[in-house]
């Protein structure tokens, strides 16, 4: 039956006389198409000159035009030098010892120049102290090629002559002479015997000069409970390599606590070595690089470790120390009976900001009289002053100040009381910052004068008492650039330059009548007998002029009682310091803002870190979005009044309930490229110069889009992937229980899958074989090899898009892993007796809860590169042939010849080849360092640069091996072990990568391989790699 | 047939005779020439004058010339001139050359007056030349200068001029002479045939014709064939294919290339006519990746004294006249070294303001392919010349070798590692041409073919 219902397509039908309607009926469109208007008119179409064969002619003209263009070869030039400098060889590299000292890392460094140009960061080995460089010191050399790099000095927005600018400053100083104003300069420290000399001949030759030291990350309650127990403004030494027991409080002395460079020690200790290794207990807040390599970690609220740490005192020194008990006692109870068994062994750190508990922790140490603990040699390289900058803040506004030089801090930016700051500024008649880049201090000034990048400087620091190095230029000013110190000389009338002025005080004060040559070659020196004094005391006198007044400490017992009755009501903010960003100085380093955090593996961000339980509490929590993203909500943090409106937040797994985090060195605005604009700063919140801090936490609208590098958080259960066992079992029961060779069927017979081979081997007994050792007791996961990796093969950097799309190209990354259960050995078990699909023990729900992390994991760190399997899959998959397989052992790739297809990413069990997405180098959409002239002089110059659709991945530094085999092939010489070196295995100053030829049985990696603790990745899979792994040891002996 | 006698005998030798006489007649003109050029001068000079150029390049020609201030003064007519202006005496001049610092010291006028005119820098003392040798010296010194250089600029000049001309036109005339002949020999031919057929009718002989009889032509039949169109359509093809495969193989390939540099530097006069050492000039070759363009301060080690092209001994040949290279033209390159190294002639000195030369690279290998000289020069001991051609022939530097990966990897298969007194090589090599069964490894056996060794 046919239908009478009526369809209405559209209101305007119901009315009959519509025009419209009645037009489409007829026609498409309501109005005829306007085709006449352009081709009906002939006479216009007629009157043209161009018609279509012209057109067609003019097209192919052009084209073949162009084509024929396109065949000639480019024209290449090459300019030698006029004058060749007699110690460069094009194409051969140079190695000069230096030693970095921004105010925040201080280390003695190896540069590698070729042709004149730094390009990369090596250890210097000869140095005893501050021997190692972090990743960001590797960093550094590409923040020397920073585009945005001040070019010149200026003056109120203006460019200005440097005569111009020190006359001005030199007039201004004569004229506050006498006068009841100050002359004040705020500095970074320097730990410089030089420049300490010469701020004080300054001072001689006009008293109205006042020097306050000022660090960013404040470490002034441990120098004053240093300076009033020891009456010396320092900080004490640890060597943890001597430590058996290490109870830390908040102490993250594995990344910058106390200036850092504690980890190379700690390391050698961590080797379990004729069946004893160190034991490490971590009582903190975060989730620290620290923590996450201790033995045990104890997850609580800075207050709540104030409050153990006066316990513990009490138990250790037999006193009473009241207070009411709580959910710790246990723990203490535990810690000292430990701490008692361990005697001189033992040693107690900690990173709270809090006189008291700096004092508890020296008095501690002294009572143990613990080995690993020096207060006869103590370290320089904190010296700021939260009080002297205090003072200054409050003479600027009152009008006390005449003159204000700022050199090495960002005072505006990192100050808590920026505003205060900015006002004083006002009110102070010449204002300088000495600064390399454009930031908020710079903007804030009347001058600014462009000063050098380390590389470029001259300086001497004195790291630890007695162990000076010096800081020689490896290439000349990129720039219209002095550094502070020549500023300083002029300004004195010297005609002296700053080198000789160092090299005065070495002769003078430092050499002792050993050779200056030798010890600028060495780039370290160590004073044999202390002649510091001399130094030493010019040193007093200026902190004298300073304030000199220490706070007035209480007795310890008092001490004891103010930390034993720490109440806190509420959240608890903890802010630190990231590894790869530090204090925010290198904030427009592109190779650190991608590096990924070690912990939440987070690039291009910082967040808040909050506890599972204070999330769901929130309503906060991370989605994994389809793009493989990850996503976070916002909250808003308020200290005492100030807040930060919008921070992402990460639900960090061993976060302290009702404690937060949050890292320094973000949310700089200023002088940055857009892409580096990154993450809050969290300095805003960093009150009084303590990092911790009661907090309000409220979630707020939005959702923040991370750039996370790894998504999977847990081993879900694979022991085989990083293999632990504790020191227990590793000393008494034999290797195949702890370290268990996986098996496989053969011919219906379990056998070791190490003698199952599919392939006919090929013989690698003759010549040289690669391998790499990866301890992962030694590593602790601090990415100095992955910063190493990225300025050794030009990895370009991506950005954050791309990261966040999971294509990062790091050919180095360190997988994080947390335990779903309490410890790795939990998920086994529990992943083992699985049984069926669903119930109590079915897989579908169990595998589910595998994901996620425990409330306080145990955490592994597994660095992983391309393995180098001498069967690869990733080679008999390729259609072009253009990876393949080296007799040394190498998976070689041929960029040149790949074409693109991926199949050796997919095929790879490893996941460690990158694929190139983009063209990275020359193209002003990936506004890095690659598409601009001084960005790519950082470059490796014997490393291929990629193109675009070609994969690329780890060539175990194929250039250094082969030019380390050259060497000894000119000289006709056999190799030394230790010869062969790999970005990141010279970066490691940990030991846990050691790289070398196996064939060689003398060789370390060739003892290594013989180990009982050595296996290889995935090796049921029968790769055979040429990369292996030491089992993980933990120390889980208590008391 | 009738037998047809040799009727034109006689115009046959005629031809070939004159095609004789051409042919010898250029290389008879191209004698003379020879002859002109090479005439030798008439040297002057006697015995002890002769001696004394040997002995004055050896020890003196570093700092002085005869005519010029260098390094130190002119030298010509130097013992007249002493003794004439400043009174001095022969034993002057011995104790001067046997050790002028010691002269110096003495305080003796005149030598403190040479030692402050010349920056301060004393003359090298030479006690081993005897006071006969410095006769000798001073006699080639007080021998009669050449006859001055604008002069013999001159004749050089008109000479040259006249002897391209000649060359040029002799080579002309061998080519139109050769055309003559062939004409020559075509118009014969047919002469002859036309010869051969009227005595053919005379005679009465009927000259048979092809048979007449009308066959498919023979296009037509091998369009029939179908199969044979296919096979010659597939050959063509796949001939085609291999001349365009060879052809884009040549694509990048500069085999050959020789652009214009903005100095004329001759390696011809530097390696060939004066047997410089590639290493000294590309020293870096031997322990760097790169073999180096040399920097300016490498040449100014001899060009701080060579001012000026002399010319090889037999003057210059006949071919460089004809492309211009005079000796003029060449002095005048040197001119351009010292205006890009900043040396002002005049006061011998360094004027500081300097001028990099851009010279055109000619080897250049791909950013993905590494290639290290010291590895092949050092290690292997490989002559330059192997890859880089005859350089002390090349007037201008070309690309000798194709430097394809191909051309990379038959010479790694060919060529036995040099292990000889190497100790790297030792364990390696016993161990491997064990394996292999061989007395000497190729490059290619110890891993030279991997990819990984030169594309990373």
């Amino acid at each position: 039956m046919a239908s009478n219902k009526k369809y209405w397509k559209n209101e305007a039908e119901l009315n009959p006389n519509d025009s419209i309607v009645e037009a489409l009926k007829q026609n498409e469109f309501v109005e005829q198409i306007p085709v006449d208007d352009f081709l009906g008119d002939k006479e216009t179409l007629s009157s043209t000159n161009t018609n279509r064969r012209d057109f067609l002619k003019y097209v192919g003209f052009s084209t073949a035009a162009a084509s024929l263009a396109a065949c000639e070869g480019p024209v290449i030039k090459s300019i030698p030098y006029v004058v060749l400098p007699e110690n460069i060889v094009p194409g051969v590299a140079n190695y000069y010892a230096t030693t970095i000292a921004n105010g925040f890392d201080f280390a003695s460094i190896l540069i590698k120049t070729r042709e004149g140009r730094p390009i990369k960061v090596e250890n210097n080995t000869l140095a005893k102290v501050g021997g190692s460089a972090n990743a960001r010191v590797q960093g550094s050399v590409l923040s020397l090629y920073d585009s945005t790099r001040l070019q010149g000095p200026v003056a109120n927005g203006e460019p200005v002559e440097w005569d111009v600018l020190n006359a001005t400053i030199k007039s201004k100083m004569g004229g506050l002479k006498g006068s009841s104003k100050k002359i004040a300069l705020l500095t970074q420290t320097y730990a410089s015997p030089s420049t300490d000399r010469l701020l004080a001949d300054l001072m001689l030759t006009n008293e109205n000069v006042v020097h306050v030291t000022y660090d960013p990350i404040s470490e002034d309650a441990a120098l004053t409970a240093f300076e009033h127990k020891y009456s010396e403004r320092a900080l004490a030494d640890y060597d943890f390599e001597k430590a058996g027991l290490i109870v830390s409080f908040g102490a993250d002395f594995l990344s910058d606590w106390q200036g850092g460079g504690y980890d190379s020690g700690y390391s050698r200790g961590r080797v379990p070595k004729k069946g004893k290794m160190s034991r490490h207990v971590q009582l903190e807040a975060n989730m620290s690089l620290t923590g996450a390599n201790a033995d045990k970690r104890i997850a609580m609220k800075p207050s709540a470790q104030k409050v153990v740490l006066a316990k513990l005192y009490g138990k250790l020194n037999g006193t009473a120390v009241g207070g009411n008990t709580s959910e710790y006692d246990a723990a203490v109870d535990m810690l000292a009976a430990e701490i008692k068994n361990a005697g001189s062994d033992a040693v107690v750190v900690t990173g709270l900001d809090d006189v008291n508990a700096q004092a508890v922790v020296l008095a501690i140490n002294e009572m143990l009289s613990s080995k690993a603990f020096d207060v006869t040699a103590p370290k320089y390289i904190r010296k700021g002053n939260v009080k002297a900058v205090n003072s200054l803040i409050a003479d600027m506004k009152a009008g006390r100040i005449g003159a204000l030089m700022i050199d090495g801090v960002n005072p505006v930016y990192s100050l808590p009381n920026s505003a205060d700051f900015k006002e004083g500024l006002s009110k102070v008649d010449l204002t300088v910052a000495f600064s390399t880049n454009w930031n908020e201090t710079t903007e804030a000034v009347q001058y600014v004068a462009a000063t050098n990048h380390y590389l470029e400087s001259w300086g001497d620091i004195q790291i630890k008492k007695g162990h000076y190095s010096l800081m020689q230029p490896t290439i000349k000013e990129l720039f219209d650039t002095k550094q502070f110190q020549t500023v300083i000389l002029e300004l004195l009338g010297s005609d002296q330059s700053y080198y000789d002025y160092i090299k005065q005080t070495w002769t003078d004060n430092v050499l002792n009548g050993e050779n200056w040559n030798q010890a600028l070659q060495d780039g370290v020196f160590i004073a044999e007998t202390m002649m510091v004094d001399a130094v030493g005391s010019t040193l007093n006198s200026i902190s004298s002029e300073e304030v000199s007044e220490v706070v007035g400490l209480a007795p310890i017992a008092s001490a004891i009682h103010s930390l034993v009755n720490t109440t806190s009501d509420g959240m608890e903010l903890t802010l630190y310091s990231k590894v790869g960003m530090g204090d925010g100085q290198q904030a427009s380093n592109p190779w650190l803002q991608e590096f990924p955090d070690p912990i939440t593996r987070v690039s291009w961000d910082n967040y808040v870190t909050i506890s599972k339980a204070d999330a769901l509490e929130l309503g906060v929590e991370n989605v994994n979005v389809a793009n493989g993203g990850m996503d976070g909500n916002y909250v808003k943090l308020t200290v005492n009044g100030v807040s930060l409106d919008q921070v992402p937040v990460v639900v960090q797994p061993g976060q302290a309930k009702g404690s937060v985090g949050l890292s320094f060195g973000y949310g700089k605005k200023i002088g940055l490229k857009k892409d580096m604009q990154t993450g809050v700063n969290a300095f805003m919140l960093y009150e009084g110069f303590s990092a911790n801090q009661s907090v309000s936490v409220e979630k707020v609208s939005g959702n923040h889009e991370f750039a996370c590098i790894q998504l999977h958080k847990t081993l879900m259960g694979r022991g085989d992937i990083i293999k632990e066992t504790t020191l227990e079992i590793f000393n008494t029961k034999d290797h195949s229980e702890w370290n268990e060779v996986p098996m496989v069927s053969l011919d219906h017979q379990e056998v070791p899958a190490t003698s199952v081979d599919l392939w006919d081997s090929f013989d690698r007994k003759i010549g040289h074989h690669f391998n790499m050792s990866i301890d992962l007791n030694a590593c602790t996961g601090c990415g100095s090899c992955v910063i190493a990796c990225h300025a050794e093969n030009n990895v370009p950097v991506v950005g954050k898009a791309e990261v966040r799309k999971s294509r990062d190209m790091h050919w180095l990354r360190i997988d994080r892993y947390y335990s779903s259960e309490e410890t790795f050995e939990q998920d086994d078990t529990k992943k083992d007796e699985f049984d069926g699909l669903t119930g109590d023990k079915g897989s579908l729900s169990g595998f589910g809860e595998l994901e996620d992390p425990s409330e306080n994991p145990q955490v592994a760190f597994q660095p992983v590169m391309c393995q180098h399997c001498n069967h690869a899959p990733c080679e008999t998959v390729c259609p072009v042939a253009a990876t393949s397989h080296g007799r040394q052992g190498q998976n070689q790739m041929a960029y040149n010849r790949c074409v693109g297809t991926r199949y050796c990413a997919n095929n790879c069990p490893y996941k460690v080849r990158r694929f190139n997405w983009f063209l990275y180098n020359n193209n002003d959409e990936f506004d890095f360092h690659m598409n601009n002239d001084l960005g790519k002089m950082v470059l490796n110059p014997d490393v291929n640069v990629r193109s675009r659709g070609v994969i690329e991945k780890c060539s175990m530094c194929i250039q250094k091996t082969q030019k380390t085999i050259l060497d000894a092939k000119r000289d006709g010489r056999v190799i030394e072990d230790g010869e062969f070196q790999t970005a990141c295995s010279s970066a490691c100053s940990n030991g846990a990568i050691v790289f070398g030829d196996v064939n060689d049985e003398k060789s370390k990696v060739a003892e290594l391989k013989e180990s009982d603790r050595m296996y290889h990745l995935l090796e049921h899979v029968g790769t055979q790699p040429n990369v292996f792994y030491h089992v993980k040891v933990r120390n889980t002996n208590e008391a | 047939m009738k037998k047809v006698p040799y009727r034109n005998q006689f115009s046959k030798i005629l031809g070939l005779s004159l095609i004789v006489f051409l042919l010898f007649a250029s290389s008879l003109t191209a004698q003379e020439v020879a002859v002109d050029a090479t005439a030798t001068e008439a040297v002057a000079v006697g015995g002890d004058a002769v001696k004394g150029k040997s002995l004055f390049n050896q020890n003196c020609a570093a700092c002085h010339a005869l005519n010029r201030k260098m390094t130190g003064p002119a030298l010509a007519n130097v013992e007249s001139r002493l003794n004439e202006d400043e009174g001095l005496e022969k034993d002057w001049l011995y104790s001067w050359i046997k050790n002028s610092p010691g002269v110096i010291k003495s305080g003796d006028a005149y030598a403190n007056k040479l030692y402050a005119e010349y920056n301060q820098a004393a003359m090298t003392a030479f006690p081993t030349l005897s006071n006969s040798d410095i006769d000798d010296i001073l006699a080639y010194t007080a021998a009669p200068a050449p006859a001055p250089a604008t002069v013999a600029g001159g004749d050089v000049q008109s000479s040259s001029s006249g002897s391209a001309n000649s060359s040029g036109v002799s080579s002309e005339i061998i080519l139109g002479a050769l055309v003559l002949v062939f004409g020559l020999l075509v118009i014969m031919l047919l002469l002859v045939n036309k010869t051969l057929q009227r005595i053919a009718q005379a005679n009465g002989i009927v000259i048979e014709k092809e048979n007449a009889e009308k066959r498919t032509p023979i296009w037509k039949a091998f369009a029939k064939n179908q199969f044979l169109v296919l096979v010659t359509a597939i050959f063509l093809l796949l001939g085609s294919a291999y001349f365009a495969y060879g052809w884009m193989m040549q694509v990048g390939v500069d085999q050959g290339y020789a652009p214009i540099q903005p100095i004329h530097y001759s390696h011809k006069i530097h390696a060939g006519d004066n047997k410089i050492e590639c290493k000294y000039c590309h020293s870096s070759a031997r322990v760097s990746k790169h073999s180096g363009i040399p920097s300016l301060n490498v040449c100014m080690n001899c060009h701080k004294s060579i001012y000026e092209y002399a010319g090889n001994p037999e003057g210059p040949s006949k071919e460089d006249i004809a492309n211009g290279y005079t000796n003029e033209f060449y002095t005048g390159e040197i001119k351009k070294l010292y205006k890009a190294v900043g040396w002002d002639e005049e006061s011998q000195k360094y004027t500081g303001v300097s001028q990099p030369v851009e010279w055109v690279r000619i080897h250049n290998l791909p950013d993905f392919a590494y290639f290290n000289h010291s590895q092949h020069v050092s290690v292997a001991g490989v002559e330059c010349q192997t890859c880089h051609g005859p350089v002390e022939e090349m007037e201008i530097m070309y690309q000798y070798s194709p430097l394809t990966m191909g051309w990379c990897v038959d010479c790694h298969r060919e060529t036995n590692v040099k292990v000889e007194g190497n100790g790297y090589y030792e364990k390696i090599h016993a161990e491997l041409s064990k394996k292999y069964g061989v007395d000497n490894l190729t490059a290619a056996q110890l891993g030279g073919l991997e990819c990984g060794k030169c594309h990373y």
